[in-house]
């Protein structure tokens, strides 16, 4: 446990000290939606319909941009060479890496969430969920996207291969996620997409490290 | 003979060129029959016209679509556990090929909607799932594009292959959920097992083995193309000093 | 505790670049590798380390006449130093102390960080960040040291205190296997020379063989 907060918490400091972009993630995604109102017209009734959608293919897009440094900078300075032999898998180590991108981009937009759903025009119901669907969705993107970091770790300005790469990948989370949010807006019962949802993300969990683990290995060799 | 002997490229080589005028051969003379066959030989169908006979095209295409990608997951495997070198060129000289049979099937598939829905593209979740197919294979192609050591990148896009696998099937979940939603139950798709009448099997039959007697005969020509790249690399490094 | 390599053959990027070695390395013991540029140093570094798979061959650590987990005994020092230079000296240190849950301080002193701990490591010389690199071996007590190339870009002053630093490891019953261009002056160390192995280059390749064009 102790190597692991230790990084944890080196990951964190690095991505709040300058050039570390924790903010950036969430200044994009406010970005993104600002962008929709401006492209499609104020029309409030237009918004809130395609709200649910509009926010979370913003997160998607948010996750992904700084999702390319997650293990490169590390990989050029040396350091993963010295984790891949600590007595912390590799395993461990892709794990915490991908807590400390989702804590540094994901939780951000959960929290901003409520207001952009606001001025979409979100109705009142959804607004609970559409918390709740990022809370429970967006760490999925962070552990999808690691694998996607390990196995283009290797590859210079690998971003754009990486969002190629990644994004049908989180089609599921973006289905389930939006859908959520999109039923109880029409006083549906969003339950099942929200189980979906999160059981998208429990296997994100459970396969995300040890995929990039096994990307990272190779690309140590 | 085990099947692993195929694994040594240079007995690889040997088996497949013998193999390959055959194979090729086959296909030119099954793919043209039945597709002449289903085209016109069968009736036309008394609500679609002959529009329906698109199948013959868009059902194998399809069929080859989703199972070359499988063929590439079952191949990765083989490569990362029993490290056959030829088994992983011939997953990625399958992955164009299966890309191409999924832009035959979308195409097809509009083509059939344009008259039956009106419009060339309706977000059914049959053709949606072919979209999404179809961006898996880009980023598989991708990524062994990016990566310059042979051996890297198909270990690399074997991980890749084998992550996409379970996440290709989830997404054809997801995008069933996803059009319930959006249209409840008022069905658009081109519901391929449906209510197909005896005289349209047998030709579609032909057209299916057709299909993939010239899958079979591409991936060879592709696989032996790799393997002469790759040796062209060895020789070139061993060259080198 | 003992360090046992047999047979060892490693290739890097499809080139055999070892060509089956064998070595033991005892108690105490330092093993000096030498050789010109591409003699294949680091390559055998990896291969101990495990980094690098070896096409065939093993490599084996025991602890307590018992076979052990290689990475649970190992301190690596590669060619690059893993130093953030977002961080301060202290903080870099800091870090690694964490991690292995040690007290920096010993290290700070023993290769002379105290007097730049507060200074950005981006502003530090490529000397004084090979220093820092180095101090992260001092944290954990690891059995099995391998530096790669450990005193390049160091004063005269540094490669004594990076020489007393391994020799007092050794003289505590470490182990550690270095890759150098200079001599270093430690007790009980063996030098292997490597040599590029010649003809080998492309010995690793399946697609060599046959005659199919």
């Amino acid at each position: 446990m102790r190597p692991a907060l230790a990084l944890l918490l080196r990951d964190l400091r690095l991505a709040l000290r300058a050039g570390g972009g924790a903010g950036l993630g969430l200044a994009f995604f406010l970005t993104c939606v600002l962008l929709m109102p401006l492209g499609i017209g104020p029309d409030l009734a237009m918004l809130s319909r395609i709200a649910p959608g509009l926010l979370w293919v913003a997160a998607l897009l948010a996750a992904l941009l700084s999702l390319d440094r997650l293990f490169q900078a590390d990989l050029e300075d040396g350091t993963l060479e010295v984790l891949a032999v600590s007595a912390l898998p590799l395993e461990a180590v892709a794990a915490v890496k991908a807590l400390a991108h989702w804590l540094t981009t994901g939780l951000p937009l959960v929290l901003a969430a409520p207001v952009l759903g606001l001025t979409l025009g979100l109705p009142a119901q959804a607004q609970p969920w559409l918390v709740a669907s990022l809370a429970a969705g967006t760490p999925a993107l962070s552990f999808i996207g690691a694998v996607g970091a390990g196995l283009t770790v290797g590859v210079r300005r690998g971003g754009l291969l990486l969002s190629v790469m990644v994004l049908p990948l989180y089609l599921p989370s973006l289905i389930f996620g939006a859908r959520t949010v999109a039923l109880a807006a029409q006083e549906l019962d969003p339950a099942r997409a929200f189980l979906l949802l999160g059981a998208i993300t429990v296997l994100s969990l459970g396969i995300g490290p040890f995929a990039a683990a096994a990307a990272l290995r190779i690309n140590l060799r | 003979m085990s099947l692993w002997e195929f694994a040594n490229p240079a007995r690889f080589m040997r088996i497949s060129g013998a193999a390959l005028p055959w194979v090729a051969g086959l296909a030119a003379v099954i793919l043209p029959a039945g597709l002449a066959w289903g085209f016109f030989l069968t009736p036309d169908d008394y609500r679609q016209g002959s529009t329906v006979k698109i199948i013959f095209v868009h059902v194998p295409a399809a069929m080859m679509a989703i199972n070359i990608y499988g063929m590439i997951v079952v191949a990765s495997l083989i490569w990362l556990i029993r490290r056959h070198h030829v088994s992983a060129l011939a997953a990625r000289a399958a992955a164009p090929i299966g890309a191409t049979m999924t832009v035959i099937a979308l195409l097809t598939g509009a083509l059939w909607g344009q008259p039956m829905w009106g419009t060339a593209w309706a977000w059914d979740p049959r053709l949606t799932s072919f979209f999404i197919l179809f961006l898996f294979y880009v980023g598989y192609i991708a990524l062994w594009a990016a990566i310059e050591d042979p051996d890297k990148a198909a270990d690399l896009t074997s991980v890749l292959a084998m992550v996409g696998s379970v996440f290709a099937v989830l997404s054809r979940y997801a995008v069933n959920f996803w059009s319930q939603g959006l249209h409840q139950g008022a069905t658009l798709s081109i519901d391929r097992d449906q209510n197909i009448d005896p005289v349209f099997w047998l030709p579609l039959l032909a057209c299916i083995a057709g299909f993939f007697l010239l899958f079979l005969a591409l991936l060879l020509v592709g696989t032996r193309t790799e393997i002469r790249a790759r040796r062209a690399r060895a020789l070139q490094l061993a060259m080198a000093g | 505790m003992g360090l046992v390599v047999e047979d060892l053959v490693l290739s890097r990027g499809g080139r055999r670049v070892i060509a089956g070695l064998s070595l033991a390395l005892a108690e105490g013991e330092a093993l000096i590798l030498r050789g010109p540029n591409g003699a294949g140093k680091s390559t055998l570094l990896r291969g101990i380390a495990g980094l690098t798979p070896p096409d065939s061959g093993r490599v084996l650590l025991t602890v307590d006449g018992r076979p052990a987990e290689i990475g649970e005994h190992l301190a690596w020092a590669g060619h690059l130093d893993a130093v953030k230079p977002q961080l301060t000296v202290a903080e870099n240190l800091g870090f690694w102390a964490g991690f292995e849950g040690a007290d920096p301080a010993a290290a700070m002193a023993a290769l002379g960080l105290g007097a730049i701990a507060d200074r950005p490591a981006a502003s530090c010389s490529a000397g004084q960040r090979r220093r820092l690199g180095l101090a992260r071996l001092m944290l954990a007590r690891r059995a099995l040291w391998l530096l790669d190339e450990p005193t390049v870009s160091l004063d005269a002053a540094s490669v004594a205190r990076v020489t007393a630093m391994v020799a007092d490891h050794l003289a505590r019953g470490g182990m550690a296997v270095v890759a150098t261009h200079v001599e270093l002056d430690l007790p009980r160390a063996r030098r292997l020379g490597l040599t590029p192995a010649a003809g080998a280059g492309g010995a690793a390749d399946p697609f060599l063989a046959g005659d199919y064009a």
